[in-house]
């Protein structure tokens, strides 16, 4: 590689000024400042989970006393999901990436954009303020009655966080629907678009159909909890469950808000370090769009064991089901990309790969949870705080970081030392196997979750768990340090480090504040990876292949 | 209890087996899965790293075609068979036979209270004998509990103003954890408790030892008390509809339709007495929510439950307030 | 008019489309927000539908009948007012939508008697709900209870939506006012005509389901 500098002037030294940043328009500086609030945010439910798993190290209980351990879950709960999981990688790398996927300049509405940001730093800080404030032990899914008359804690503040950061989703998911339908450059035709731009659209669909029901619902916890309107309260007749009906309206669908953008990323990862095309194209993208469709009829299955009806339970079953079809089907198509690839295994490739291997293994244990007999068993065990760490950290946080170093290059024209990625991808995979692995043989065995004192029998476990987290939180350490390192001293890249094909890597990075020094054409399909076969010019010298 | 280390829980119920056979199939095809990708990405990242000699000729043609069709119908086929064999399951673990002991249980943070039929009550611990159905009919005073116990592979969640069931039927005399699973406040990893499963004479020695009052017993003085007898036990004055045999019965309400007197109508009868009025009565009745606790209700209903079938007694006046199940078959 | 276009949007075509496309989907937004207290208001029905039939007798259904006047008045003149801009009369457009602005506030003091009188009455729910009914009536005060629950949250989260249309009218009343627009942009007016006329529907729905199903 020929050695490359930085462009002169790009969005990051465009202006220096602290209010450039504060009220910018530019999607990519608003990405930026999502990503350092996330960052944040992540090592603070870390902290959390670190302090509970090291308390459950012993059955006793006897590090911290069961308020504490209480909040520190809920505290983890909240933070992971509603400010560090659902904006991920939508909200860091959507907002970088989209417009600049289809040739815009910007996201189609940059103002509402910044204000995205400001309501989930508005939201951020009001949880933030419930938890200084005394914490909030209701666990991150607020059941009713508990959440609005027993519990002893700050849980209208926390309602309101999320309340607030939700409208931040719901904005960011209106930008992408509204960019990708009116912002695409010349000859960016529906089927030419990237996987990751289609993920992105089933991800803002939900986000702008589900985040309101979730809003309504922990309104009306605050109000329950505030003004004594009793919508909830089984005092005067209301139905504790019709709460657990809204929130997972919206949760169930917000996983896929998780999963979906890391299923994007895979989606440009795969074929650029296999070098060719993707497999299954349309398969992968209507795959996204079927996941966004099933999300929503789906959500009794987290309730088969709360007393719904029998039948009921079986209408769920049967929808949750179906889920598994469009995740295979993008499973089999990335595993089918690698066929007759070229492969090479750099930091997002093994973070890709990671991310595979764990989805596949996580999507799997979800059949258990919606085959009826078996989740009568399992439902709020281990064995679910297995499955859905499987998704959300072997897949959401995979996909995340493997996105993260691939398009680091795009975002700070810089690179990272690669061993030190590799190094990271390793450790983060171990670690995370052996932090949740044995949790799905704890949940079998029949430890019940949020659990502070626990049977002697789970003990050994439950220690092998813990010794992994502390492996998974170095993992998740080291490459905060090299990506801090590489902003000053890394190599610059080029605007196209990867020889990735894809709009985005036609501009320099980092890109100029207007993304292009002139709006892209599209000729060609996404993917567009030249031919692996004898007549490559690229590839090396190869036998004759006998016919 | 046995304590020791161990990867797969206790078999102690006939569910139990039934359950781990299901879960044994899941867990081949997830392995199957699993190391199908898994082998899949190894073996192709090695074959065709970069600059290795390899066959990359691609093929054209409609084979993908055919790819994505067999490997959609592969899982639509598993997850169809996982959907089948689970609901058939679920259902069966959801019909109670119906000679089966019955016992109260009322949650409440964070405790669980035993009532057994005979009046022997316990915290905390349950006691039944092997190889006998136990239904449990269950309770909460305050928020969302869930009654599980792992070497039954059982759960159901206990609810506030609804009552749930759950049944099983131990098939191995030990003690068995019992939990609550859903998190329900600062004490719930206390809220925990055992299963004591006894052979059938020593369970019948248990049951005899120490019995308090029975629940028919503080029923009935609870009905005494309350003064229910003043209005539901006057046959010149039918104001309220007589309460002997009522358990069981078919009920017909103002509305024109019939339910049966099962123990949550009862319940609902006595807390919110207008609800669902029986036909041709007027909704006089006060309520006593606030002024009878669950575990009252569980005693009241014991006693309307021993109250026996009236014998050729109709009040004099007013509609014949209950028939029996074969009565509304002709009734529209 | 290219005062107007934004520096990332190529025309002004593009940049209403988006503008348009952007509200219809906050409108989406918005009917999953109200649909989450309707769908609870029908289970609740269903399951005490004489207590909402008393809870609903307690409302003052000519205030709600003059309210819902007053709304699709308004929704009416905010279309002529959008219809006004785009052919470029100005001062149609902002008498329009003052009387849009002014229907909206007569609405909100309407709706702000009426929950005076609830306070008066007892009638808003929490600890000192109390309900003066005859000893026969066959409900339970919890219950009624609820309905009001459902009467409060739903037409004080409407109040709240009515609140922030009067302050949109208000703008793009002072934007016209002030020249901005013309048949080649108008697209807050447009935008906030939408609004409006949600607003609007949303309380078509409250309106029978609250004071009229007995």
């Amino acid at each position: 590689m020929s050695v490359a500098e930085l462009p002169r002037r790009h969005y990051l030294n465009a202006n220096y000024n602290i209010w450039s940043w504060l009220l910018t328009t530019d999607h990519k500086r608003i990405a930026i400042l999502y990503m350092i609030s996330l960052t944040l945010f992540f090592f603070v439910g870390g902290a959390a989970a670190i302090l509970f798993r090291l308390e459950l190290m012993t059955p006793q209980g006897d590090l911290l006393i069961s308020e504490t351990y209480n909040r520190l879950f809920t505290l983890h709960g909240v933070v992971m999901v509603f400010f560090f999981l659902i904006p991920s990688i939508p909200a860091v790398l959507g907002n970088f990436l989209v417009p600049m996927m289809i040739g815009a300049r910007d996201m189609a509405f940059p103002r509402l954009n910044l204000l995205s940001w400001y309501l989930f730093m508005a939201g951020g800080i009001l949880a933030i303020a419930a938890i200084v404030g005394g914490g909030v032990d209701t666990g991150w899914t607020f059941y009713t009655p508990y959440s609005t008359t027993y519990a002893n804690s700050q849980v209208m503040a926390m309602a309101m966080g999320i309340f607030v950061a939700g409208f931040s989703s719901i904005l960011t998911g209106m930008n992408f629907i509204v960019t990708t339908h009116t912002m695409r450059a010349p000859g960016m035709t529906w089927f030419r678009l990237p996987l990751f731009v289609w993920s992105h659209y089933a991800t803002a669909v939900i986000m702008v159909l589900g985040t309101p029901v979730l809003a309504i619902s922990l309104a009306l916890i605050a109000l329950e909890r505030g003004l004594g309107v009793g919508i909830f309260d089984p005092k005067l007749g209301g139905d504790p469950l019709l709460f657990q009906h809204l929130f997972w309206f919206y949760s169930h669908p917000a996983v896929y808000i998780m999963v979906l953008p890391s299923m994007a990323v895979v989606s440009e990862i795969v074929p650029c370090f296999a070098r060719k095309r993707i497999f299954g194209y349309s398969f992968i993208a209507f795959s996204s769009v079927a996941i966004a469709v099933l999300s929503f009829l789906v959500w009794g299955h987290h309730m088969f064991v709360s007393g719904q009806s029998v039948f009921a339970g079986m209408v769920f079953s049967f929808l949750s089901m179906l889920v598994a079809i469009p995740s295979a089907v993008k499973v089999f198509n990335w595993t089918a990309t690698l066929h007759k690839g070229s492969i090479s295994l750099e930091t997002p490739m093994l973070y890709a790969l990671g991310f595979i291997g764990l989805f596949t293994l996580g999507g799997l244990t979800g059949l258990f949870l919606a085959t009826l007999a078996v989740d009568l068993h399992v439902h709020d065990t281990y064995f679910i705080v297995a499955h859905f760490h499987y998704i959300m950290v072997g897949g959401a946080v995979m996909g995340y970081l493997g996105g993260v170093h691939y398009w680091w290059p795009k975002m700070t024209g810089r690179l990272y030392p690669e061993w030190w990625g590799r190094v990271s991808a390793v450790v983060v995979f171990v670690g995370f196997n052996l932090t949740f692995f044995p949790q799905f043989v704890l949940g079998y065995l029949g430890m019940p979750r949020r659990y502070h004192v626990y049977p002697d029998e789970f003990q050994v476990l439950n220690v092998m768990s813990s010794a992994g987290a502390s492996i998974l939180g170095l993992g998740y350490l080291i490459p905060l340090v090299y990506l801090l390192w590489s902003l000053k001293y890394g190599k610059a890249a080029g605007p196209n480090p990867w020889n990735a094909k894809g709009v985005e890597w036609q501009t320099p990075s980092p890109p100029p504040t207007l993304n292009f020094d002139e709006t892209p054409v599209v000729t060609e399909e996404a993917y567009a990876y030249p031919p692996l076969d004898e007549s490559s010019a690229e590839g090396e010298p190869l036998e004759p292949v006998a016919n | 209890m046995d304590t020791s280390f161990r990867l797969f829980p206790e078999q102690a119920s006939t569910a139990a087996e039934q359950v781990d056979r299901l879960y044994v199939f899941l867990l081949g095809v997830a392995s199957f899965f699993t190391l199908l990708i898994f082998l899949l990405i190894v073996y192709f990242v090695i074959k065709y790293r970069h600059g290795a000699r390899a066959d990359r000729s691609q093929v054209s043609g409609n084979r993908y075609w055919i790819l994505e069709i067999t490997w959609s119908l592969i899982p639509l086929g598993l997850t169809m068979i996982m959907f089948g064999w689970g609901a058939d399951l679920f259902f069966k673990v959801h019909q109670p036979p119906p000679d089966c002991i019955e016992i109260n249980v009322l949650a409440k943070q964070w405790m669980w209270k035993i009532q057994h039929a005979d009046g022997k009550q316990e915290i905390n611990s349950l006691h039944i004998p092997v190889g006998k159905p136990v239904k449990l009919r269950m309770i909460s005073q305050d928020v969302i509990h869930s009654f599980f116990v792992p070497s039954f592979r059982v759960k159901q969640d206990v609810l506030p103003g609804r009552y749930t069931t759950i049944w099983f039927q131990p098939t191995k005399t030990g003690r068995y954890h019992l939990f609550c699973a859903e998190y329900c406040g600062t004490s719930h990893s206390r809220m925990t408790g055992e299963i004591v499963v006894q052979q059938p004479a020593e369970y019948a020695q248990w049951l005899r030892g120490a019995s308090s009052e029975s629940p028919e017993a503080a029923g009935e003085s609870l009905y005494d008390q309350f003064r229910c007898g003043t209005c539901h036990n006057n046959p010149t004055n039918p104001r309220c509809p007589p309460l002997d045999g009522i358990f069981g019965r078919m009920v017909r309400l103002e509305d024109g339709s019939t339910l049966q007197a099962d123990e949550a109508y009862l319940r609902e009868s006595i807390l919110d007495p207008t609800a669902q009025v029986v036909a041709g009565y007027k909704p006089v009745m006060p309520t006593y929510k606030g002024q009878i606790g669950e575990e009252e209700v569980f005693q009241l209903i014991a006693y309307l439950k021993s109250l026996q079938p009236p014998q050729q007694r109709t009040p004099k006046s007013g509609p014949p307030p209950f028939e029996t199940p074969n009565d509304t078959d002709q009734q529209p | 008019m290219n005062t107007h276009l934004a520096h990332h949007f190529d025309d002004a075509d593009q940049q209403f489309d988006a503008a348009r496309l952007g509200m219809w989907i906050f409108l989406a937004t918005e009917i999953m927000f109200f649909g989450g207290m309707f769908v609870g208001y029908t289970i609740y029905r269903v399951n005490y539908p004489q207590a909402f039939a008393v809870g609903s007798s307690h409302l003052q259904l000519v205030a709600g009948t003059v309210n819902t006047a007053v709304l699709l008045l308004s929704s009416f003149t905010m279309a002529l007012a959008v219809r006004c801009s785009q052919t470029n009369r100005r001062t149609g457009t902002v008498f329009l939508l003052a009387i849009t602005l002014l229907l909206g506030v007569v609405f909100l003091g309407i709706k702000g008697f009426e929950y005076t009188e609830k306070f008066a009455t007892h009638h808003v729910p929490g600890e000192s709900f109390s309900l003066s009914e005859p000893h026969s009536s066959p409900v339970d005060p919890q219950h009624v209870e609820l309905f009001f629950s459902f009467y409060f949250a739903m037409t004080g989260f409407h109040a709240l939506h009515m609140i922030i249309g009067v302050a949109l009218v208000t703008i793009a009343a002072t934007q016209a006012w002030k020249k901005c627009f013309s048949a080649e942009y108008y697209t807050p007016v447009e935008i906030t005509g939408l609004y409006w006329h949600f607003v609007d529907i949303v309380w078509v729905f409250l309106f029978p389901l609250l004071y009229l199903i007995r």
